[in-house]
Parts: structure tokens; C-alpha cells; sequence
């Protein structure tokens, strides 16, 4: 596959705070990759650096084997949809979207032809002369998008584009999302601190925190086999137990079986752990059930479904076990 | 709005307030009208004072010099004032104190000491008292004005969109002229009605730096009030606070609308 | 919330250098001078009336003398009694304002702002014709048989205080006006859930937090009034010199700018305290409004 990005040895200084100590990454012809971590971890930073927007403290940036370093954002041939659109409140839709090709001069009869392609794309043909102010999240959303792809940039940023929306407007634009991609062709860069999000969109994911690279792997590789505790406990639920120092074990709620205290055979050769049920919550697909652990007082939480067997309730003993193929060991 | 008792007198005390305000103002506008020469009793409606006011050589001759004066201090205050509201806007500076005490000290210091500062140095300095200084110092005391006006409109500025811009492919001129200025463009223009407006109003500074034959329409008045009173003086200034308000009513009405929250 | 970031590459940062001219500009005409005056203020004149640059304190002790000292504490005086008299008026003119419906607001404060941006002399002007002997006043009480004689309104102190509170009510209503529109009005809400009357919680929160505007209005009203030569050059008598008109002269007719300059400094240098002043108050205020904010 061709390589698309590269960052080499990238550290980004704030005065005396180091955000990005060394971060090295290649990014490939295509990929929907996906940046994820909590607030503060450095993604945006990343992003913001591959757009040209800041300037990394050291490190050597390449897009499509160019050196692009000391590039200004305008002379990159990489788009960004940023995270409040920042559409030009001055102009309509249609002037927005134009606007880059203005500035690179584009012909005006190929500028006819590639805005209506992208309003096509993005299903905005009736709002080519709205204005953006009087437009919704949504739409707003995909004026962004067609104002970066109208461009035909080799990689495509998106800044947590999704964040201001609703619940069912967010997974409605998600796939969305990606189908353009994967229509198109583009290389996608993701940013944003939703998990379930980043796993449901990305062809490969990378876990971020304190700008340190976690882990880089497939969506599931990541959720089933994450490799240290940070990436196991950002990703879904997990349950951990300590191995010594160094190593936990981590098992996921819907791997846990919870049976009567009396009923340990049905663990069959599986080590059964007693506790005691001491919350039971609600969530619509599933009920959580947390066990107090006798041993070690540690809350173990577990999924069970509501079409599965009798419902738990607190003050209840029970026993705890896995299949030991569910076990993932982590780093600490 | 609690209507109680509270309000009816905050109300009053108010239009009070505002009565005495504004009734002198009436009362010289009105007394431009009358026929007689000694101002208090009312003899007959004319316009024979506007119309003598168009014949006086010296009243034209005044208030070109105030309209040159005014237009070119108000083109350059304004150019320079905008630049640096939008740079202040945009950029932190080292020397943030300095550079406010520059920008605010010249409308806190009174007039008078403004005034003569300036023909202190035109005259240590060999230049000529005339149109030339007092344009000089227009331009001066318009700069903060401008300066503050531009910055309180930037204020909802976003530079996400500039970033968009370049982004976009825009130069950070391109930038600048596609998505900066237009977006600022109604402050801009605010800060050159006010440049203008305290321009041809003023009278203080250019009391100290005018030549003697550079007159403004205010140092003009000036004279004729210290002649004694005369009608035509009550004329002109009815002329002068009509386009001064005028210009002020315009410069609001560019005022964003504020979103309530 | 996410990272916020304002980064530049190096091309961006030229823009800062847009800001030079502008300043550069108020560096050169208005610094600059400035510091001339002060120079001057110690420098001594000839015959001529032509300043020379021998270093003396002469300036500076004469204004110590007791004519001008007298002339100084009267401005002060002035300025004091004016301050509190646009106060008087202009808060509640302020507090009405931003009581009334919000489509009527700004069009109100402009009504008041408009005799802002008429000069001072045409205002001055307004009242002369208004006070003098032969003035609007005098013929209407002539006429209805109320006085026997014109009364003398117009060139004494009075007339002067009158004209400069005419001239300086708008200074004050507009920084009140913002400070009390700033004013979370749940604060007040909150007052009134608690059993204050409407007069209480005006004098214990409301009046207390827009001690900013207050203080604003204050210094602009008192610093202008110092200043001030045009309305007791128009409206004052011989004896109603305030220390502005002092100033003038020595420019104009006496051609003593050494001694001018120094009145002028002194003046500066009473009205940058005062602002210092305002700035430590400010400070002060601050600390209290942002815990308030973290309350509410």
C-alpha cells in the first residue's frame, strides 16, 4: 500500500509542558484511521500539525513522501473539516464551498462541475444559496464536508466533526461518513474521544493518551486484545485483577457468568469467585449487575441480558466465573 | 417591568433628566429661527441667518478646512486603527502595558494637556502651525477611538475561520481580505464615523496647533461667540449638531444586533 | 472540552507586525510630546518668550504659591461637586434604561448619547443665551413682572458648575449603563427569594456590583472637569478661572510655557493616579465578581 502520511519522531512543546514527547506513525493510501483519547491526550494537536495549522516542536512531517514541515497550511494539499464546521457565516453554502477552488484558481467551468458532483455526494443540491446560518447541525455538518472534498485533497482531516450533534443524528452521519469514504477512495484521518465511534467507523484505530501512541491496531484487535490497561479500561467496560506488578488481567462484563452460590457446577471447570450483588442498573439492551467481590472488596461488573434466566437482585450471594479463553492479560 | 411606584419616579426623574438635556439644544435651534437680532424675544420665523450663513466667506472657508481636515484624518486614524485593533485582536504581545497605555491614555488625559503637548512639539520641533498639524493631531487623538470602536466589534471574532481559510488555500492576505475584513467591515466603518464625528466636532486640541489661517467651523464659532452673541452663531450650530447627529445615528445603526442570551 | 489552540507557522506571524504603525503613530505624537512638556516644565523662557533648556524647579514651586494652589484646590472642588451631581442624575437615567423593554434600549442610550458628541462649546453656547441679562430666563421673569432687574445667572461659578454637569451627565450614564446591563439579574431574583424588598436589594447588590461602572463613569466625569477651559472661558466670570483656564492663558497671552507645562503635568499626573486608582479598584472588584460568578 502507499504510503500517504508520515510523522516522524513529532514532539510539540507548550512552554515548559510536553504534550507530544516522540510520536512516529504511517498512515497509508485509503486507510480510515482514527485518532482516539480523552481530552487532552494530543489528537487534535496531531491533527492541527498535519494540516499545517501548528507547528510541531521537532520532527519531520511527510505527506506523499514530501518533506511538508515548514509548509503553510495553504500550500498542503490536505483538507480539514473542523469541529464547529467554521463555515463562512458571510457567504451561502454554494460561495463556501467554492471557496477554496477560488483560491487555487480553479477554472470556473470546472468549478461548476465539481461543487454540483460534492452537493450531489452530500445531498445538498437545494441548499446551494442558503445561507449556513439558517441550516441545521446536520446539514451544516455535510456543507463542512463538501467545502473539504470539493478540493479532491489527498487526505481528509476531520476534527471530532460529530460532536455537536444528537445520538441518532451522529450514527445516521457516522455511516454516512464512511461510505464516502470508502466511495471515494480518500484517506480519512478521525479524530475523536467517542470509542464507540472510532471503533465503528475505523479501519484501523489509534489509542492515544498524554501523547503517548497506546496501541495502533484494528478496531478488533483493540477491543479484544488491548495490551495495556489504559487502552483496556478506555475501550468498552473491562474488569481487572492484578497479576503482580507489571500484569493484569482484564475481562470483559459480557464474558462474566454470574450463578447461585449453591449452583457452582454449572461453572463446570471454571474457578468460581463469591461476592455479593450490590447494584443493579438499568440500560435499556442490558441490565449491569455489580458484585462485591468477598476477597479482595473489588466491583466486578457484568451484562446480563434480559432475555437470559431470572433477574439478579442486590443482597444476592453469587458466583462469579469466566471461560479462560476470555481472559486478556494487559500492561499496567 | 414591576409597575409600581418605584418606576413612575425612576420614569419622571428620568425624562427629567433628559428634558434638561435636550431643552437648551431646542432653544438655540429654535432662536435660529427668529427674526430678531437680540435673541430672547420672538419676532417672526425666517431663514434669512442659514441663508447669510452660505454668503459668509469665512463660515466656507472654516468649513472646508473642517472637511479636509476630517476626511483625512478620519482615512488615515482609521486605516492605522483597524490594522492594529485586528493585530491586538489576534496576536499576544510581549509589552501588553505599554501598548494599552498608549492606546488608552489619550482619552483619559484631558484635552488640554493632549492640546498643548502637540504645540509644545510642532514648535520645539521647527513645523508650522496650519492645516498640516491640525490634521497631525486629529489623526492622533482619532487613532484610540478608532482602536477601541474595531476592537469592541472583534470581540465575537472567530479565527477558526481564518484557519478555514487557510485551510482552504487562502494566503494569510487572501485570508484576510475574503474572511477578516468583511466580517469586520461594520466596526471599521463605525470607527471612521466616530473618527470623523470627533474630528469636525473638535475643539480643544485644535484650539492649541490651529494656524492663523487654518480655521476649523468649531474655532470659528469660538470667535464669534467671544464677539458676542449673534443668531448666525445659533444657525451654525444647529448645522453642526444636525450632521453630527446624523452621523451618530449611522454609526449605530451598523451596530451588530446584541443576541440576547 | 477539548484542546484549544491557537497555533501560527511562521508566515502568520507577520501579521503582528500590523500593529506597529498605528502605535508608532501614538508613540510619536502623543508620547513624545509628553515627554517634551515635562522637559519643558522644567526649562525656564526669555523675553521672547522662547523656551530654554535650563534645568529649574522655579515652575513647580511657584505653582505652590498660594494663588495658584487656591485656583487648584476651587478646580478640585469644582470637579468634586460635578462628579457627584452627574452621578445623582446620571444613575438613575442609566438604571431606566436598562429597566426598559430591550427593543427600546439601545435607541434610548443613543437619546442620551447624542449631546455627548455635540461639542462643549455649542452646548456652553446654548446656556449662555439661556442665563445671560438679556437671555431667555431674564426676558420671560422681565416680562411676567416676576423681577424688576435681570439677574446676573450667567459669569459666576454657579454657571460654570451648571455648564460643565451639562456637558458631563452623558460621561457618566454610559458606563453605568454597560455595568448594570452586565448585572446577572438572577442575583437579583435570588435577593427577592430571600425576603429582600426591592430598595434593599438594590442598595446591597445591585448598587455594590456595578461599583465598576460607577467608578468609571467617575474618573471620566472628574478627569474632563480638571481639564476643562471651554465652559468657564464661556460661561465663568473673571473670577471663575479654574486652573484649565490657567493653562490657556499661559499658552496663549502670557507665553509662559515653561509654567504652563508644569501646571499640565500636574494636572496629568493627578489624572493618572486617579486612573492608577481605578485600575487597583478594578483589581479589587474582580476577585469579588468571580466568586460570585462560581456561587450562582
Amino acid at each position: 500500500m502507499e504510503e500517504m502520511v508520515r510523522l516522524e519522531h513529532i514532539t510539540k512543546k507548550f512552554g515548559n509542558n510536553i504534550i507530544i514527547p516522540d510520536f512516529n506513525i504511517t498512515i497509508y493510501d485509503g486507510e480510515f484511521i482514527t485518532l482516539l483519547g480523552p481530552s487532552g491526550c494530543g489528537k487534535t494537536t496531531l491533527l492541527r500539525m498535519i494540516a499545517g495549522l501548528e507547528s510541531p516542536t521537532s520532527g519531520k512531517i511527510f505527506l506523499a513522501d514530501q518533506d511538508v514541515t515548514s509548509l503553510a497550511p495553504y500550500k498542503r494539499d490536505v483538507n480539514m473539516v473542523f469541529q464547529n464546521y467554521a463555515l463562512f457565516p458571510h457567504m451561502n453554502v454554494e460561495d463556501n464551498i467554492r471557496f477554496g477552488l477560488t483560491m487555487k484558481k480553479v477554472p470556473k467551468e470546472e468549478q461548476e462541475t465539481r461543487i454540483n458532483q460534492v452537493l450531489y455526494l452530500t445531498q445538498l443540491e437545494n441548499f446551494r444559496t442558503r445561507s449556513p446560518l439558517q441550516m441545521s447541525g446536520g446539514q451544516q455538518q455535510r456543507v463542512a464536508i463538501a467545502r473539504a472534498l470539493v478540493n479532491n485533497p489527498k487526505v481528509l482531516l476531520l476534527d471530532e466533526p460529530l460532536g455537536a450533534l444528537d445520538y441518532k443524528l451522529r450514527k445516521k452521519m457516522q455511516l454516512e461518513l464512511k461510505n464516502l469514504q470508502r466511495g471515494l477512495g480518500l484517506t480519512f484521518i478521525y479524530v475523536t474521544h467517542d470509542q464507540e465511534e472510532a471503533l465503528t467507523m475505523s479501519d484501523r484505530v489509534v489509542v492515544m493518551h498524554n501523547g503517548i501512541l497506546e496501541q495502533d491496531a484494528s478496531p478488533d484487535v483493540i477491543y479484544h486484545a488491548p495490551k495495556s490497561k489504559f487502552v483496556a479500561s478506555f475501550i468498552g467496560e473491562n474488569n481487572f485483577f492484578s497479576l503482580d506488578d507489571n500484569k493484569a488481567l482484564a475481562i470483559r462484563p459480557q464474558k462474566i457468568q454470574l450463578c447461585h452460590e449453591e449452583d457452582e457446577n454449572s461453572a463446570g471447570n471454571n474457578p468460581v469467585k463469591y461476592g455479593t450483588i450490590v447494584d443493579v442498573v438499568f440500560c435499556g439492551t442490558i441490565d449491569k449487575i455489580y458484585v462485591r467481590m468477598d476477597n479482595s472488596n473489588d466491583t466486578v461488573v457484568a451484562y446480563q441480558y434480559l432475555n437470559d434466566a431470572l433477574p439478579w437482585k442486590c443482597d444476592t450471594r453469587v458466583g462469579v466465573w469466566w471461560e479462560k479463553k476470555d481472559e486478556v492479560i494487559v500492561e499496567k | 417591568m414591576k409597575k409600581n411606584w418605584h418606576s413612575a419616579v425612576l420614569v419622571s426623574y428620568s425624562l427629567a433628566i433628559l428634558a434638561f438635556l435636550y431643552l437648551p439644544l431646542l432653544i438655540l435651534t429654535l432662536y435660529s429661527f427668529n427674526d430678531s437680532r437680540m435673541n430672547a424675544v420672538w419676532t417672526g420665523f425666517t431663514f434669512k441667518w442659514y441663508a447669510s450663513l452660505l454668503h459668509n466667506r469665512r463660515v466656507i472657508e472654516a468649513l472646508t478646512n473642517s472637511l479636509i481636515i476630517a476626511c483625512i484624518s478620519t482615512l488615515v486614524s482609521t486605516t492605522l486603527g483597524t490594522m492594529a485593533a485586528i493585530a491586538l485582536n489576534r496576536f499576544k504581545y510581549k509589552f501588553k502595558g505599554i501598548l494599552n497605555g498608549l492606546l488608552y491614555l489619550p482619552i483619559l488625559i484631558p484635552e488640554i494637556v493632549m492640546g498643548l503637548s502637540l504645540l509644545v512639539l510642532f514648535s520645539q520641533t521647527g513645523i508650522a502651525l496650519g492645516k498640516n498639524t491640525l490634521i497631525l493631531a486629529h489623526i492622533t487623538f482619532c487613532i484610540s477611538f478608532v482602536i477601541i470602536t474595531v476592537s469592541a466589534r472583534l470581540e465575537g471574532r472567530r479565527f477558526d475561520l481564518e484557519e478555514a481559510a487557510s485551510d482552504l488555500y487562502a494566503t494569510p492576505w487572501q485570508a484576510f481580505r475574503y474572511i477578516t475584513l468583511p466580517l469586520a467591515l461594520p466596526g471599521i466603518i463605525a470607527g471612521g464615523l466616530i473618527a470623523f464625528t470627533l474630528s469636525i466636532d473638535d475643539f480643544v486640541i485644535s484650539f492649541f496647533v490651529a494656524g492663523p489661517n487654518s480655521t476649523t467651523l468649531p474655532l470659528y464659532i469660538y470667535a464669534m461667540v467671544k464677539r458676542g452673541i449673534s443668531p448666525e452663531i445659533n444657525a451654525l450650530s444647529t448645522c453642526m449638531r444636525m450632521t453630527t447627529i446624523c452621523l451618530v445615528i449611522i454609526s449605530q445603526l451598523l451596530q451588530p444586533k446584541k443576541k440576547s442570551n | 472540552m477539548g484542546e484549544k489552540r491557537r497555533g501560527h507557522s511562521g508566515e502568520m506571524k507577520k501579521g503582528k507586525l500590523l500593529v506597529v504603525p498605528g502605535m508608532l503613530w501614538l508613540a510619536i505624537f502623543f508620547a513624545l510630546p509628553m515627554l517634551i512638556v515635562v522637559a519643558v516644565s522644567f526649562a525656564t523662557r526669555n523675553a521672547y518668550g522662547q523656551v530654554i533648556f535650563n534645568f529649574t524647579l522655579s515652575n513647580y514651586q511657584r505653582f505652590f504659591e498660594s494663588l495658584y494652589l487656591r485656583i487648584f484646590a476651587t478646580t478640585i472642588f469644582t470637579a468634586i461637586v460635578t462628579t457627584v451631581i452627574t452621578f445623582l442624575m446620571g444613575y438613575p437615567l442609566a438604571y431606566t434604561i436598562s429597566i426598559l423593554p430591550k427593543k427600546w434600549q439601545q435607541p434610548s442610550l443613543v437619546l442620551v448619547m447624542i449631546p455627548f458628541w455635540i461639542n462643549f462649546l455649542i452646548r456652553s453656547y446654548a446656556w449662555v443665551i439661556i442665563l445671560r441679562s438679556q437671555g431667555i430666563i431674564n426676558t420671560f421673569l422681565l416680562k411676567m413682572g416676576l423681577i424688576e432687574k435681570p439677574l446676573t445667572l450667567l459669569y459666576n461659578d454657579y454657571a460654570v458648575m451648571l455648564g460643565m454637569i451639562y456637558a458631563l451627565v452623558p460621561f457618566m450614564v454610559l458606563p453605568i449603563y454597560v455595568s448594570i446591563e452586565q448585572l446577572d439579574k438572577r442575583l437579583l431574583e435570588a435577593a427577592s427569594d430571600l425576603g429582600a424588598p426591592p430598595l434593599t436589594a438594590f442598595r446591597k447588590i445591585t448598587l455594590p456590583l456595578t461599583m465598576p461602572g460607577i467608578a468609571a463613569g467617575s474618573i471620566l466625569v472628574f478627569i474632563s472637569s480638571l481639564g476643562m477651559f471651554v465652559v468657564p472661558d464661556i460661561m465663568g466670570g473673571a473670577k471663575s478661572a479654574l486652573i484649565g483656564n490657567i493653562i490657556q492663558n499661559q499658552f496663549l497671552a502670557a507665553r509662559d510655557w515653561p509654567f504652563g507645562s508644569a501646571l499640565s503635568i500636574v494636572l496629568g499626573i493627578l489624572a493618572l493616579l486617579l486612573i492608577m486608582l481605578y485600575y487597583k479598584v478594578l483589581e479589587g472588584q474582580k476577585g469579588v465578581t468571580n466568586n460570585e460568578k462560581k456561587l450562582a
